[in-house]
C-alpha cells in the first residue's frame, strides 16, 4: 500500500523546537554584543544590570543580555538549545527575567533544554539565572557544556526548585559539565523526581524544596584555590582539582538557598563578592 | 590472565571485606549523616545507602569498569585521563582525598597479594575504583565484576558501620543489603555499559549531602570513621 503522507507521530504536534544563539566579542577596549538571534521561546535581548552582580557590578564596559521565556514551558516534549561564545578578552554577563518553570506537556514525552557555551581566552563569562522549577510530573532534561580557556574567569549560578508551593517535583536532571583547556574540571548530573531512586534520602537532597549550587573559575587560583568551607550545615565551599570552587547548598524553600548561595560567593570576597 | 573457569572465587576475593586494604576505617558517608542528624532509624540507613549506591556508587562502578577493560587490554595509557574525570565528579577534596588514600592502600595490598607490573604504573595515589578496576583485570575478571566488587564492598562497608554508629539490630542491616541485592546487580550492568563507552560520557551522579557532610565530619574531633 502507498501512503502518501505518513501519519505525523502523536505528540510530535505540539512540539516546540527552539536554536538561540549568543555572540560577544571585544571592540575598541569594551565588550559588545556580535550576534544575538532569538527563538520562539528563547527570548535574548541586551540589558541593563539587574541588581547586585558578582565581579562585573555596575561596570559600563560589559556586555548584559537578558534571557527571558517567550511562552510558558519548557513543557514535555519541546527541544531548546542556546549556544553562548564568549569571544577572546570579552565579558558576558547573562541573566535572565524570571525563573523558569519547567511542565509536563499535554501529550507526555521529555522536554530538553541544551546550553553549549564556549568562554575563550582572556574572557569572562558571569551567568547569573533565575531558578529552574520543576512542576509536578515534569520531565525534564537540562545539559549544560561548558568549554573555558585556561586564563579565562567565570562565574555561575544554578538553582533548581522541587515543584511549585506545596507540590511534589516531577522527574528532573540537571548536568553540568565543565572542561578547561580540553581537560575536565567539574562534571555532575543532579536527579531528583519520582524517577530517581534515593534522592530524597540522607546521600543527596534529604527533605530540601531547593537546591543549587555557584561555580567559579579563575586562572589566579592555579596554586593557591579558596580552602574547603562548610559555612553551613547544609552549605560548603570545596574547592575542585583546578583553579575553581563550588558552592553547594540545599535549603527548605528558594529564598533560604539563595541566601546560602550568596553568603558562600560574599565569603569569596573581592573581586566576586557581589 | 586466563583463568580455569568462572573466576567466582576471585570476585569473592577482591569484594571481601576482609581485604586488608584499609576500608574497615571508613563509613562511606554514613556517620556523616548520622552526625548531622539526616539518619536516625534503619529506614533512614537504607534510604542513605540507596542514594549513595545510586551516586557515588555507581560512579565507583562505571570508573572501575572503564580500568578493568583497559588493563585487559593492557592499554594503561589513559588511566591519567580517567583520574582526571573521576576528579572532576568528585567536587569535595575531602572525598578525592579518601578515595587516592583507599586506591593507595588497595595497590599497596594487592601488589603484595598478588604481584603484577600494572600496579607500578598507577602512580602514587591513584583514585580506589581505578586500583580495584586493575586488580580485577589482574585476577582475570571483567568490567562488570569490577563493578560488582565495588559496589558490594563500599555498600557493605557502610551498613557494617551503621552497627557502630546506631543502634541496630544486625539482621536488620543484613536484610537491607540483602533487598538491594538486585541493584546492585542493576548498577554493575549500568556501570559495564557505560565503560564501553569515551571516559567522558561516564557517569556523574551529583549528591549534595555526602559532599557538604564530608566537609563537616573532616571537621569533627569526635568520629569512629576517617570518612
Amino acid at each position: 500500500m502507498y501512503v502518501s503522507s505518513p501519519p505525523e507521530p502523536v505528540g510530535l504536534a505540539n512540539r516546540m523546537t527552539a536554536r538561540a544563539a549568543l555572540a560577544t566579542e571585544l571592540s575598541g577596549g569594551a565588550s559588545r554584543i556580535r550576534a544575538l538571534r532569538s527563538d520562539g521561546p528563547l527570548v535574548l535581548r541586551p540589558s541593563h544590570p539587574k541588581g547586585a552582580e558578582p565581579l562585573t557590578h555596575r561596570r559600563p564596559d560589559v556586555a548584559r543580555v537578558s534571557l527571558a521565556a517567550g511562552t510558558a514551558g519548557p513543557l514535555g516534549g519541546d527541544d531548546y538549545a542556546l549556544s553562548i561564545h564568549v569571544g577572546g578578552g570579552s565579558t558576558l554577563v547573562l541573566q535572565e527575567v524570571s525563573a523558569m518553570l519547567v511542565l509536563p506537556g499535554a501529550t507526555g514525552g521529555r522536554s530538553r533544554t541544551a546550553v553549549d557555551i564556549r568562554v575563550e581566552s582572556g574572557a569572562t563569562f558571569v551567568w547569573w539565572p533565575e531558578p529552574i522549577i520543576a512542576a509536578h510530573r515534569c520531565d525534564h532534561e537540562h545539559d549544560i557544556r561548558i568549554e573555558i580557556a585556561p586564563d579565562a574567569r567565570m562565574i555561575l549560578r544554578e538553582e533548581a526548585i522541587l515543584g511549585r508551593h506545596g507540590e511534589m517535583p516531577g522527574d528532573f536532571a540537571s548536568r553540568l559539565r565543565i572542561t578547561r583547556g580540553g581537560l575536565p574540571l567539574y562534571d555532575q548530573r543532579l536527579r531528583f523526581g519520582p524517577g530517581a531512586e534515593g534522592a530524597d534520602g540522607p546521600a543527596i537532597l534529604g527533605d530540601a524544596g531547593a537546591v543549587g549550587s555557584v561555580i567559579v573559575v579563575d586562572p589566579v587560583w592555579v596554586d593557591d584555590a579558596p580552602p574547603a568551607l562548610p559555612f553551613h550545615r547544609d552549605a560548603a565551599r570545596t574547592p575542585l582539582a583546578g583553579p575553581a570552587v563550588a558552592i553547594a547548598a540545599i535549603a527548605a524553600d528558594s529564598l533560604a538557598l539563595r541566601r546560602l548561595l550568596s553568603r558562600g560567593v560574599q565569603d569569596l570576597g573581592a573581586p566576586w563578592a557581589a | 590472565m586466563a583463568r580455569a573457569a568462572g573466576g567466582s572465587a576471585a570476585l569473592l576475593l577482591l569484594a571481601d571485606g576482609r581485604l586488608p586494604a584499609g576500608g574497615y576505617a571508613h563509613s562511606g558517608g554514613l556517620e556523616p549523616a548520622v552526625t548531622a542528624g539526616r539518619i536516625t532509624d534503619m529506614a533512614g540507613v537504607e534510604r542513605f545507602l540507596i542514594g549513595r549506591a545510586e551516586t557515588a556508587g555507581l560512579t565507583a562502578a562505571a570508573f572501575a569498569a572503564a580500568a578493568c577493560s583497559r588493563a585487559a587490554r593492557d592499554d594503561l595509557s589513559d588511566l591519567s585521563g580517567l583520574e582526571a574525570e573521576l576528579d572532576a565528579r568528585i567536587p569535595s577534596p575531602e572525598l578525592r582525598t579518601v578515595s587516592r588514600n583507599l586506591g593507595r592502600q588497595l595497590r599497596r595490598a594487592m601488589a603484595g597479594i598478588h604481584p603484577h607490573p600494572h600496579y607500578a604504573t598507577l602512580g602514587a595515589a591513584p583514585h580506589q575504583p581505578i586500583v580495584m578496576g586493575v586488580a580485577a583485570a589482574v585476577l582475570g575478571l571483567g568490567p562488570r565484576d569490577a563493578a560488582l566488587a565495588i559496589l558490594h564492598e563500599t555498600n557493605s562497608g557502610a551498613a557494617a558501620a551503621a552497627a557502630k554508629v546506631l543502634r541496630v539490630d544486625p539482621f536488620e542491616v543484613h536484610a537491607i543489603l540483602a533487598r538491594m541485592a538486585d541493584r546492585l546487580d542493576r548498577l554493575a550492568g549500568e556501570a559495564a555499559a557505560a565503560a564501553a563507552g569515551p571516559a567522558c560520557d561516564l557517569p556523574a551522579p551529583a549528591s549534595p549531602l555526602a559532599d557538604i557532610a564530608a566537609e563537616h565530619h573532616r571537621r569533627t574531633h569526635v568520629r569512629l570513621f576517617a570518612s
